[in-house]
C-alpha cells in the first residue's frame, strides 16, 4: 500500500479507519491472551495463601482435613490419576477399534452413521453422563460388575471391599465413555492420512487385510494415535461433574478400584462454594492451579504429537 | 512354500480382528443407545406442561417443573454470547486477515490452550473476577464464565471459514480500491457467514450443557429470578442438584430436564453438522 | 516356450464404466513383456488385474480368466495370488517406520518365516538381486526404508517384492518417477531378473520398452490392439493404430 504525500483529507480518514479496524481486531485477539493471563494470575494470587502456609508439602501430604486446617492434596492427585488411567484402559481399545473399523473395514454406507454416532457421544453434557451413571451404571456395578470383579479378579488385590457401586471403577468407566469420541475422531483423522500407496504395498506382498492394517496403517499412524490418546487423557483429567456424581467423594488412598475416591476437579466442585475460610478456599485454588497446569501440559504434548502426523490443523486438513 | 497351517492361521487372525473391531464398535454404539434409551424411558413420562411453566415445588409435594432453570439458562447463554461471540469473531478475523506473524501464532496457540482448560477452573476464575467484586453470585458471572469457554470454538471456526474464502476475492476488492476494513466487513465475512454461524451454534450448544462453571458463579436459585445481577437457576445446575438429592420426585424432574437438555443440544449439534457443514463443504465430511 | 501368464477374455469395470474390453494375452515365461499405450488406455488396470490389486478399489470388478502357472487367479484367495505375483509401483513406497532389513523381510515375516538365518539369507539375496546390497549392507537395520534416495527406494521395493520368490513380477511404470541414472540401473536389473522370473512392465516410454522387453503389447482405450515381438511392433507394426502411436501421431 503506497502512502501518497499530502493525501487529501478524505483519504486520510479512510486510512485511519483501516488502522482502527485492524486495531480493533488485534484488541480482540489480545483479549484471548489477556483471558489466559487473567486465569493464571487469579489462580496464582488466590492460591498464594495456601502456598505460603504449606509450600510443597501440599503436594505430598495425604491428609485433607478442613476442620483442623491441614490440607494435603495427594488423595486428589491419586484419584485424578487413577480414574483417568482406568478411563484410558477402557476407552483406548474401544476408540481405536471403532476408528480402525470405520476407516479400514466397514462397508461404505455404514461409515458415516457409525462415525456420527460416535461424535454424538461427545455432544452429551457431562451432567447427563453423571445422571445416567448414577442411576444406571451404579446399580449395575453394585449388583453385577463389582461382585464379579471381586470373585474372579480379586487375586490381584485391586478389587476388594464392599461393592458400593460408586467408586473409582465406576467413575473411570463413565469417563471412558466420555473420552471415546475424542480419541476415536483424532485416530480416524490420522488413519485416513496414511497414503493409499502404503496399503497397496502391503497388499501386493500378499498381506491379509488385518496384516495390511497392522503393517501399513497402524504403524504409520503410531505417533498420531498416541497423540489422540494423550488428548483423551487431557480431557479425562479435567472432567468434573460426571465424576463427582459417582466417585464417592472420599479423600482417601485405597488400593482397591472399588473404593470411593476423590479427584482434583471433584473436591473443588463439592467444597468450594461452601468453604468458610480463606485458607480453605486458597487450598482449593491451589488444587485448581495444579489441575490447570497438568491439563495444559498434557494437551500441549498431545497437540505436538498429532501435529507431527497431520502437519497442521487437523480440522483444516479435513476441509481440503 | 508357507505351510497350510500358517495360511490358515493368517486367515483366522484376519477374521478375528475384523470381528473384534466390529464387536467393539457395537459396544460403543450400544453405550450411546443405552444412554438415549434411559433418558427417554425415565424422562419422557415426566414431561408435561407444568415442567415447562412451573418452578420446583417444596419437598413432599409432587409436580412443579424447571421453568426457572430454562429461563435462567437462556439468560446466562444470551449474556455469554454477547461477550463471547464478538470477541471470538474479532479474534478469528485477526488471525485470518492479519495473523500470519508471531503474535498470530501466539494467539492461535493460546486459544488452543484455553480450549483445554477444565471448566471448573474457569468457573473458579470467573468467581474471583466477578463474584468476589460484586460480593454475590449472579447470572452475569455465569455468563462471563461461559463466554470464556465459547471463545476458542468461535475463534477457530471464524478463522477457518475466513481462510476458506479465496484470496482472489479479497484481491478483486482491493483492486477496485475498497479498503481492507470494508472488504472484510462487506465481502469476506459475509461469504464466510454460514460457516461462522455454525461455529457459533456449535459453541453455543456446547456451553448450554455446562454445569461446573456455573457452580460458583450463577450458583442456582430455587425461585424465579429475572435479574442478571442475582443468583439464577440454570438447567444443568438443577439437574445436578436434583440428581444428588435424596428425593424421588426430584430425580424424576432431573431425568425430564436431562431429556430436554439432550434433545436441544444434540439436536442443534446434529442439525448443524449434518445440514450446514455438509452443504457448505460439499459433502466432504 | 512356457507361458507364465495366460489371459483370456479379461474384462474390467470401474463402477459402470468398462475399462478393459476382453483382453487376450499369453505372457512368455522368463521374458519381459512391455505394456504400452497412451494415458488412460487401461494398461495399469490390466496389470493390476493380474495380481487382483484391481479389486482393492471397492467399485472395481473384473471378469475373465487369468492363469498364472496354471492356477486361475480368481479361484484362489487373493492373498495366495499376490504371494506368487510381486508388484512394484510407480512411486516407490517402502514402509517408513521399518528399517531396510524389515522392509525386505516384510513379505517373508507375513508368511510365517521366523528363522533368523533364513531371513538374513533371503534379505541379502534379494538386495543383491536388486543391486542394492553393496550400498546398504552396513546400515540394514539402522536406516529406515524411507531415508534412501528415490532410486534406492525403488530398488528396495524391488528387493521387497523379490524376497518372497514370486514367479511373476509386475512393474507399473517403475522408473517414471526416477532420474535417468536410477532408471538405467533399474533397466539393467530387469535384464538380470528376466532369467529367473517373468516380468510384465507397464511403461509410457517406448524406448524403454524396446530396450528391456522381448514382447510388447499395445493398448488403446481398453483394448489390446496388437501383441507381438517388440522388434516387430516398433519396426513393422501390423495395425495402423500401433503405427500412429509409435510414430508419435498421438499419445
Amino acid at each position: 500500500m503506497t502512502t501518497a504525500r499530502k493525501a487529501p483529507a478524505w483519504y486520510r480518514t479512510v486510512f485511519n479507519l483501516d488502522n482502527g479496524f485492524r486495531g480493533l481486531m488485534t484488541l480482540a485477539a489480545l483479549c484471548v491472551l489477556g483471558i489466559v493471563g487473567l486465569i493464571v494470575s487469579e489462580l496464582m494470587q488466590r492460591s498464594s495463601l495456601a502456598w505460603h502456609a504449606f509450600g510443597l508439602k501440599f503436594f505430598v501430604g495425604s491428609q485433607w482435613d478442613p476442620v483442623s486446617g491441614s490440607f494435603g492434596a495427594v488423595p486428589f492427585l491419586y484419584g485424578t490419576l487413577v480414574s483417568s488411567l482406568i478411563a484410558l484402559v477402557i476407552a483406548v481399545p474401544l476408540a481405536v477399534a471403532v476408528a480402525v473399523f470405520v476407516t479400514e473395514m466397514c462397508p461404505k454406507p455404514l461409515r458415516k452413521p457409525i462415525a456420527y454416532s460416535t461424535e454424538l457421544l461427545a455432544a452429551i453434557p457431562s451432567v447427563i453422563y453423571g445422571l445416567w451413571a448414577m442411576f444406571v451404571l451404579v446399580p449395575l456395578f453394585r449388583v453385577y460388575v463389582e461382585p464379579w470383579c471381586m470373585k474372579y479378579l480379586g487375586w490381584s488385590g485391586l478389587f476388594e471391599g464392599p461393592p458400593f457401586g460408586i467408586g473409582m471403577l465406576t467413575a473411570g468407566t463413565v469417563l471412558a465413555i466420555m473420552i471415546i469420541p475424542i480419541i476415536s475422531s483424532i485416530t480416524r483423522e490420522v488413519l485416513s492420512v496414511v497414503p493409499q500407496h502404503q496399503r497397496e504395498a502391503a497388499l501386493a506382498l500378499g498381506a491379509t487385510r488385518w496384516e495390511m492394517i497392522r503393517v501399513a496403517v497402524l504403524s504409520n499412524a503410531r505417533a498420531g494415535i498416541v497423540g489422540a490418546i494423550i488428548l483423551g487423557l487431557g480431557r479425562a483429567l479435567g472432567e468434573t461433574i460426571a465424576v463427582t456424581m459417582v466417585i464417592g467423594n472420599t479423600p482417601q488412598l485405597a488400593k482397591s478400584l472399588l473404593a470411593p475416591g476423590y479427584t482434583m476437579a471433584s473436591v473443588i466442585a463439592n467444597e468450594f462454594a461452601e468453604a468458610p475460610d480463606d485458607l480453605y478456599r486458597s487450598a482449593l485454588m491451589e488444587v485448581g492451579l495444579a489441575l490447570f497446569l497438568v491439563t495444559i501440559l498434557v494437551n500441549i504434548l498431545a497437540g505436538l504429537m498429532v501435529w507431527t502426523v497431520t502437519r497442521g490443523n487437523p480440522a483444516r486438513s479435513h476441509a481440503q | 512354500m508357507p505351510s497350510k497351517f500358517v495360511q490358515l492361521r493368517r486367515q483366522v487372525t484376519d477374521r478375528f480382528f475384523t470381528g473384534l473391531a466390529a464387536g467393539l464398535s457395537v459396544v460403543v454404539i450400544g453405550a450411546l443407545v443405552a444412554i438415549f434409551a434411559y433418558l427417554v424411558l425415565r424422562g419422557a413420562g415426566s414431561l408435561n406442561w407444568a415442567f415447562f411453566t412451573q418452578i420446583q415445588k417444596p419437598v413432599g409435594e409432587s409436580g412443579g417443573g424447571m421453568a426457572n432453570g430454562i429461563v435462567g439458562s437462556i439468560m446466562i447463554l444470551v449474556i455469554a454470547s454477547c461477550m463471547g461471540v464478538p470477541l471470538g469473531i474479532g479474534a478469528g478475523v485477526y488471525l485470518a486477515e492479519f495473523g500470519r506473524g508471531r503474535l498470530g501464532r501466539l494467539v492461535r496457540f493460546t486459544a488452543d490452550v484455553l480450549n483445554g482448560v477444565p471448566s471448573i477452573v474457569i468457573g473458579m476464575v470467573a468467581w474471583g473476577l466477578v463474584v468476589v467484586q460484586q460480593k454475590h453470585f449472579s447470572a452475569f458471572a455465569g455468563g462471563v464464565a461461559l463466554a470464556i469457554m465459547m471463545i476458542p470454538t468461535v475463534t477457530r471456526a471464524t478463522e477457518e471459514m475466513l481462510l476458506l474464502v479465496p484470496q482472489s476475492v479479497r484481491e478483486a476488492a482491493f483492486g477496485l480500491g475498497i479498503p481492507q476494513w470494508r472488504t472484510t466487513l462487506s465481502i469476506t465475512l459475509p461469504s464466510a457467514r454460514a460457516g461462522i454461524l455454525t461455529g457459533v451454534m456449535l459453541a453455543f450448544a456446547r456451553i448450554a450443557g455446562e454445569t461446573a462453571p456455573l457452580l460458583f458463579t450463577a450458583f442456582g436459585n430455587q425461585f424465579w429470578n429475572l435479574s442478571p445481577g442475582q443468583p439464577i437457576a440454570a438447567m444443568p445446575l438443577q439437574i445436578y442438584t436434583y440428581a444428588l438429592s435424596p428425593y424421588d420426585e426430584w430425580h424424576r424432574q432431573a431425568w425430564a430436564g436431562a431429556l430436554v437438555l439432550v434433545l436441544l443440544i444434540v439436536g442443534t449439534t446434529t442439525l448443524v453438522r449434518f445440514v450446514f457443514l455438509r452443504r457448505m463443504l460439499g459433502g466432504a465430511r | 516356450m512356457a507361458t507364465a501368464v495366460e489371459v483370456r477374455d479379461l474384462k474390467a469395470w470401474f463402477g459402470k464404466t468398462e475399462a478393459l474390453h476382453g483382453i487376450n494375452m499369453s505372457v512368455e515365461s522368463n521374458h519381459a513383456t512391455a505394456v504400452i499405450g497412451p494415458s488412460g488406455c487401461g494398461k495399469s488396470t490390466f496389470i493390476r488385474c493380474l495380481n487382483r490389486m484391481h479389486e482393492t478399489n471397492p467399485e472395481a470388478k473384473a471378469e475373465g480368466e487369468v492363469r498364472i502357472g496354471g492356477m486361475d487367479v480368481y479361484d484362489v484367495p487373493a492373498v495366495d495370488v499376490r504371494r506368487r505375483v510381486g508388484m512394484v509401483f510407480q512411486k516407490p513406497n517402502p514402509f517408513p517406520t521399518m528399517s531396510i532389513y524389515d522392509n525386505v523381510a516384510a513379505g517373508l515375516k507375513l508368511n510365517g518365516t521366523r528363522n533368523r538365518t533364513t531371513l538374513d539369507d533371503c534379505v541379502e539375496r534379494s538386495l543383491q538381486q536388486a543391486a542394492l546390497w553393496e550400498e546398504v549392507k552396513d546400515v540394514l537395520k539402522k536406516k529406515s526404508g524411507a531415508s534412501l534416495s528415490g532410486g534406492q527406494q525403488q530398488r528396495l521395493c524391488i528387493a521387497r517384492a523379490l524376497a518372497v520368490n514370486p514367479e511373476v513380477l509386475l512393474m507399473d511404470e517403475p522408473a517414471s518417477a526416477l532420474d535417468p541414472i536410477s532408471t538405467a540401473k533399474i533397466e539393467d536389473l530387469i535384464f538380470e531378473l528376466k532369467q529367473k522370473l517373468t516380468i510384465v512392465i507397464v511403461t509410457h516410454n517406448m524406448q524403454q520398452a524396446s530396450r528391456v522387453a522381448e514382447y510388447t503389447g499395445f493398448f488403446l482405450m481398453g483394448n489390446l490392439v496388437e501383441f507381438d515381438k517388440t522388434e516387430k511392433i516398433f519396426t513393422n507394426p501390423s495395425d495402423k493404430r500401433t503405427e500412429d502411436y509409435i510414430t508419435g501421431r498421438f499419445g
